[in-house]
C-alpha cells in the first residue's frame, strides 16, 4: 500500500473511531456518571440513523419520504427522537435498578430492531433506505469528500466532549456521580433520584441517536444489518471499559484503540484461506475479549482512571 | 417536631413496626432504645420517608408526611444518618458534603449544559460550608481523600456532616456509635451536644450503649417487636421492671452461687 492509500485508510479509520467516539462519550454519560446500565445502544442509535435518513434522503416510492431536508437537520432531528424515545422509556424504566434496567433496554432495543425490519412503509424493511447525503457532496467528490467528513464527524465528537465535560463539572454531575455511588443516601439528601436519572438518560441517547445520524450519512446508506448488538453495543460497552468509565478522554481513547483492533484485524484475516476467514469475525472478538481481560487485569479502572 | 402515629409496617408475614407511636419534641435529643429486631430502623426509614407506613400517620412540623418521598421531607428539614456507612464513596469527603448543598439552579441539566454559570455562586457557598462542617467535626485534614477510604468512624462523622449541610430541623442518627472508638464516640457526643444548644437543632437517636444515650437524652423512647412499650427519661426506663425484662431476659440480675 502506498502512502496515500495509507493515508486514507487512516481517515476512514478516524470516521468511524470518531462515530464509536460519540457513542462512547454519551454512554459515559449514562453509565460513567450516573450508573445506568443501558444495553439498549443500538436502539437509540438506530433511532438516530433512521430519523437522519428518512429527513435528508430523496424523495423515495418505497418508503415515508425522504424528505430532502438539509444534513443538519437530519443530525438534530436524529438527536431529539433519540432523547424523545429515550424518555419515554426512561419514565418506564429507571426506577429499575441496574441490570433490570440493562434487561429493559435489551428488550427495547431488540423492538426497535423489529420495527425497522417490519415497519416497510417507515423504513424500507430489509433493503434499508439508500441515497443518504453527505455534507458538501456538490463541492468534493471522492477522497476530498472523505476528508470533509472526517472533519464534520469529529466536530460532533468535540461538541458531545464538550458537553460531557460541561455537565461532569457541574453541580448536576455530582448529584449524579453521588447517586451511582448510593442512591439511598442521595435520596436522603434531598435530591429527587428519578429525575436525575432520566436527565442522564435523556442527553446520552440525544448523543447516541446523532452518532446514529453520522454514521447515516457516512454510508449512504442504512438497513437493519447496521444495528446488530455485537456491533454497536457490545463493541461500546469494551470501548468504555477499557478507555475508563468516568473520564471522557477515555471513552475516546478507548474508542479509537478499540475499533483499532477490530478493523485493523480484518485486514489480516482477509488474508486468511476461505475456511479460516469465514470464521474471523469469532476470531476478532475473541481477541477484543483478551484484549479486554489485558486491559482490565493491569489496570482496573481503564487506560484513564476518572480520577488521577 | 414530630409525631409518629400510630404506625404500622409489615414485611411479608412479620410486624416490623405494630401501632407504634412516639414523638420526638422540638429542641430536644430524643433516644430510641430496644432489642435488636424491635423496628428501631424501619422506623426511622418510615419516618425519613425511605420506607412507607403501611397505616398511620407521621406529622413532621406540623404537616402531613406521610406520603411524601424522603428527598421532599429532607427538603422541609429532616436529615439522616445510616447504621452502615452510606457515602457516596468514589468522591472525595469534601465534595460528599458538597453535593448534599441546595443548588437548584446549578443542578438543573440544561443549565449545566447551557449557562455554566447559574449555581455558581451558590457551589461556592456550598464549598465554604463543606470546609467549616468538616473542621468543626475534626476531619478537615480528611478533605481531599476518597470517602471510601476512610475508617468507619470517620464515615459516621462524614455523614453526621453532610446531615447537617441544609441546615436541618430534625436529625435522626443510627447507631452513630457503631464500630466507633471510645475517643471518638465521646467526641461526636460532644458535637451532638453543641449543635443541640447552640445551633438548636432536634436530634433523635438510636443507640444500644445506655450509658451514652443517658449522656446525650433527654427523653427516651423503648420499642419492643414493633410497640412502643414506655416512655421517659433515662433513669425512669433503667429503673422499668419491663425494659430490663427485654433487655436482660427475664429477672433483674441475679448473683451467681
Amino acid at each position: 500500500m502506498n502512502a496515500e492509500g495509507i493515508a486514507f485508510y487512516l481517515v476512514s479509520f478516524l470516521t468511524m473511531g470518531g462515530i464509536y467516539a460519540v457513542l462512547c462519550i454519551a454512554l459515559n454519560m449514562q453509565w460513567g456518571f450516573g450508573g445506568l446500565f443501558n444495553a439498549g445502544i443500538a436502539g437509540f442509535y438506530a433511532v438516530g440513523a433512521y430519523t437522519a435518513a428518512i429527513l435528508t434522503s430523496a424523495t423515495a416510492p418505497t418508503h415515508v419520504g425522504g424528505f430532502d431536508l438539509p444534513i443538519l437537520s437530519g443530525l438534530l432531528g436524529a438527536g431529539v427522537m433519540a432523547g424523545v424515545t429515550a424518555w419515554g422509556i426512561a419514565r418506564v424504566c429507571v426506577r429499575l435498578k441496574a441490570d433490570y434496567l440493562a434487561m429493559a433496554s435489551i428488550g427495547f432495543a431488540e423492538i426497535i430492531r423489529l420495527v425497522v425490519i417490519n415497519e416497510q412503509w417507515l423504513t424500507n424493511g430489509s433493503l434499508g433506505i439508500s441515497r443518504i447525503p453527505r455534507p458538501l457532496e456538490d463541492i468534493f467528490s471522492g477522497r476530498q469528500a472523505e476528508v470533509v467528513y472526517v472533519v464534520f464527524v469529529w466536530l460532533v465528537v468535540l461538541l458531545t466532549y464538550f458537553v460531557s465535560q460541561r455537565l461532569s463539572r457541574s453541580p448536576w454531575g455530582l448529584v449524579m456521580r453521588a447517586i451511582r455511588d448510593n442512591d439511598i443516601a442521595a435520596d436522603s439528601i434531598g435530591k429527587d433520584v428519578q429525575r436525575f436519572r432520566v436527565d442522564a438518560f435523556v442527553v446520552g441517547s440525544v448523543f447516541m441517536g446523532m452518532a446514529g445520524a453520522l454514521s447515516a450519512h457516512y454510508f449512504k446508506f442504512f438497513s437493519p444489518d447496521a444495528t446488530e448488538p455485537l456491533l454497536v453495543t457490545f463493541l461500546c460497552w469494551v470501548m468504555l471499559i477499557a478507555g475508563g468509565s468516568g473520564n471522557n478522554r477515555g471513552a475516546i481513547a478507548g474508542a479509537l484503540l478499540v475499533w483499532a483492533i477490530w478493523s485493523m484485524t480484518e485486514i489480516i484475516t482477509s488474508h486468511l484461506p476461505v475456511e479460516w476467514a469465514s470464521r474471523s469475525a469469532y476470531l476478532r472478538m475473541l481477541l477484543i475479549g483478551l484484549f479486554l481481560q489485558f486491559v482490565l487485569q493491569r489496570y482496573r479502572q481503564g487506560l484513564f482512571p476518572e480520577r488521577g | 417536631m414530630l409525631q409518629f402515629d400510630n404506625v404500622s409496617k409489615s414485611f411479608g408475614g412479620v410486624n416490623a413496626v405494630d401501632q407504634c407511636t412516639f414523638t420526638i419534641p422540638s429542641a430536644s435529643i430524643t433516644g430510641l432504645i430496644g432489642p435488636n429486631g424491635a423496628g428501631k430502623t424501619t422506623a426511622f426509614n418510615i419516618i425519613a420517608g425511605h420506607l412507607f407506613a403501611d397505616t398511620g400517620r407521621i406529622v413532621f412540623d406540623g404537616q402531613d408526611v406521610t406520603r411524601l418521598p424522603a428527598w421532599r421531607r429532607q427538603h422541609m428539614g429532616l436529615s439522616r444518618t445510616f447504621q452502615l456507612p452510606h457515602e457516596f464513596s468514589r468522591m472525595s469527603v469534601l465534595d460528599n458534603l458538597i453535593v448534599a448543598a441546595e443548588n437548584r439552579d446549578g443542578e438543573h441539566i440544561l443549565n449545566a449544559i447551557f449557562r455554566p454559570g447559574r449555581g455558581r455562586t451558590r457551589e461556592q457557598e456550598a464549598r465554604a460550608m463543606a470546609t467549616r462542617t468538616l473542621e468543626f467535626l475534626e476531619i478537615g485534614s480528611l478533605r481531599d481523600e476518597l470517602a471510601g477510604n476512610i475508617s468507619g468512624g470517620q464515615k459516621k462523622l462524614l455523614e453526621l456532616g453532610r446531615a447537617l449541610m441544609q441546615r436541618p430541623k430534625l436529625i435522626l442518627l443510627d447507631e452513630i456509635g457503631a464500630g466507633v472508638n471510645r475517643t471518638l464516640l465521646g467526641k461526636i457526643a460532644d458535637k451532638i451536644l453543641e449543635l443541640n444548644a447552640s445551633e438548636g437543632y432536634t436530634f433523635c437517636l438510636i443507640e444500644h450503649d445506655l450509658d451514652y444515650v443517658s449522656r446525650l437524652c433527654s427523653q427516651v423512647n423503648v420499642m419492643v417487636q414493633g410497640r412502643l412499650l414506655t416512655t421517659g427519661t433515662v433513669a425512669d426506663v433503667r429503673n422499668d421492671e419491663r425494659v430490663i425484662d427485654v433487655y436482660f431476659g427475664g429477672g433483674k440480675y441475679q448473683e451467681h452461687a
